[in-house]
């Protein structure tokens, strides 16, 4: 009996950051707070390029693409262009990955705040350009700011919740 | 120098094509199919068109209910604020039945007489029953200010429809799926509806403004506008049918600002119709 609840605890350890994804890309978890004005983050960055960094075998690349796939139908964007996005994400975090030895939370940020304002104006041009969908870069920039910031704080959980869910 | 180029070529090719043990695929194949889907729906590929309706309706049903506890949190909220200012809101209604009661006999008298009127000139009469829609999920987007309704090609709709709350204009249908529907509210950055602002008839365009109020974006003449101007459709473009409801004049939140009668964060029920109405 207690082996089993330690089973169910690993296996929702393990699957937490997959969970997170796939409830965020379908809840499009952007705390849009009215009275908070312009606070709001793109949660679904975060997990991708944390993960890809520190454990790439924890989310795999085929069930990124499907969540961005699926954030595409939530939210109405073209077919394909979150996951375009996402796996632009996971692209950064593989090179990082490649070229560092000793991980550390502030650099990784550095090229986590580069390939958000890479991918995001990706996005944007994608939807601007092709598209023709008119589109508020103040937004969007606050978007990119909060997600930099929050990246510390998650990075901090899911730094507690690594060794946890192997 | 020659090493170092190396060294960010060999790191750039490990990151595209190295697949780990566990890895399906690589990141270049994903990048590839993702660019020829974007292509394929750009171009209202066929196939493609199918599979997104697909998807359409297996995502938004999983999506209403993975959204259902911050949904059920932001009413919970609502309701809680809504509460503390009951005492003010009843003074402030009561003031406004009194003043409605008023307006309403002067409406009814004046709804008989544009009928008489019409019946003189020859116009057609319209009648227009909606068809009621629950929002399944109402997330704002960066990009898109969109609603997900319950109705769909089942149900008779069809895209271009308005969308209604208390007869006040939401949104249109852009997207419909055999059981569900995708409108684009009036606040979007990409909203753009003939207008006539009442009293005066001034003909003009009203803009989203990817925030919760519209704005008067183009007009012929230099308008002065109050808070006692009155936004309503203005039927040009064949998009709308004229005379519904959207919003008032604000200048408070920016000059030629426009406040909308719904509150479009908290639509719950709306009404579906055809454009032009039927004929009675």
């Amino acid at each position: 009996m207690v082996q089993k609840k330690i089973n169910i605890k690993n296996k929702l350890l393990r699957y937490f950051p997959l969970i997170l994804l796939y409830f965020s890309v379908l809840n499009e978890f952007d705390i849009d707070v009215a009275s908070l004005g312009l606070f709001s983050f793109n949660l679904p960055f975060i997990i991708i390029f944390y993960w890809s960094l520190r454990d790439p075998d924890h989310i795999g690349n085929g069930l990124i693409f499907i969540s961005g796939i699926l954030n595409d139908v939530t939210l109405g964007y073209p077919i394909g262009l979150s996951s375009f996005i996402y796996l632009i994400i996971i692209a950064f975090a593989s090179y990082l990955r490649n070229i560092t030895l000793r991980p550390s939370t502030y650099k990784d940020s550095l090229i986590f705040l580069i390939a958000i304002l890479f991918a995001n104006s990706v996005n944007a041009s994608i939807l601007s350009f092709i598209f023709a969908i008119e589109i508020n870069f103040f937004e969007i920039i606050a978007n990119i700011l909060f997600t930099f910031l929050l990246y510390f704080l998650f990075a901090r959980i899911f730094n507690y919740l690594k060794p946890m869910s192997v | 120098m020659a090493s170092g180029r190396d060294d960010f070529i060999i790191a750039v090719r490990s990151a595209f094509l190295k697949k780990s043990n566990k890895q399906q695929f690589s990141l270049l194949a994903l990048i590839i199919f993702s660019i020829v889907l974007i292509f394929l729906s750009n171009l209202n590929f066929v196939g493609i068109k199918y599979i997104k309706i697909g998807v359409n309706e297996a995502t938004y049903r999983l999506s209403a209910i993975v959204s259902y506890p911050e949904k059920k949190l932001n009413e919970s909220i609502n309701f809680f604020t809504e509460y503390f200012h009951v005492y003010k809101e009843n003074q402030n209604l009561k003031d406004q039945v009194n003043k409605l009661n008023i307006d309403r006999y002067n409406y009814i008298f004046l709804e008989n007489e544009n009928k008489k009127l019409k019946e003189l000139i020859g116009e057609d009469q319209y009648s227009v029953d909606g068809i009621i829609s629950k929002v399944l999920i109402d997330k704002d987007g960066k990009f898109l200010k969109s609603i997900i309704l319950n109705r769909g090609s089942k149900n008779g709709i069809i895209k271009g429809m308005v969308v209604l709350e208390n007869d006040y204009l939401v949104g249109q249908i852009i997207e419909v799926n055999y059981t569900t529907s995708r409108a684009i509210l009036v606040s979007d950055l990409n909203s753009n509806i003939p207008v006539v602002l009442e009293p005066g008839s001034f003909q003009s365009i009203l803009s989203g403004s990817g925030k919760n109020y519209g704005k008067i974006k183009y007009s012929k003449n230099k308008l002065i506008l109050d808070e006692n101007t009155i936004v309503y459709t203005s039927g040009s473009g064949g998009n709308f049918r004229a005379g519904l409801p959207i919003g008032k004049i604000n200048n408070d939140i920016e000059e030629f600002a426009v406040e909308f009668f719904s509150d479009l964060s908290q639509l719950s029920y709306v009404k579906i119709q055809s454009i032009e109405g039927s004929k009675e």
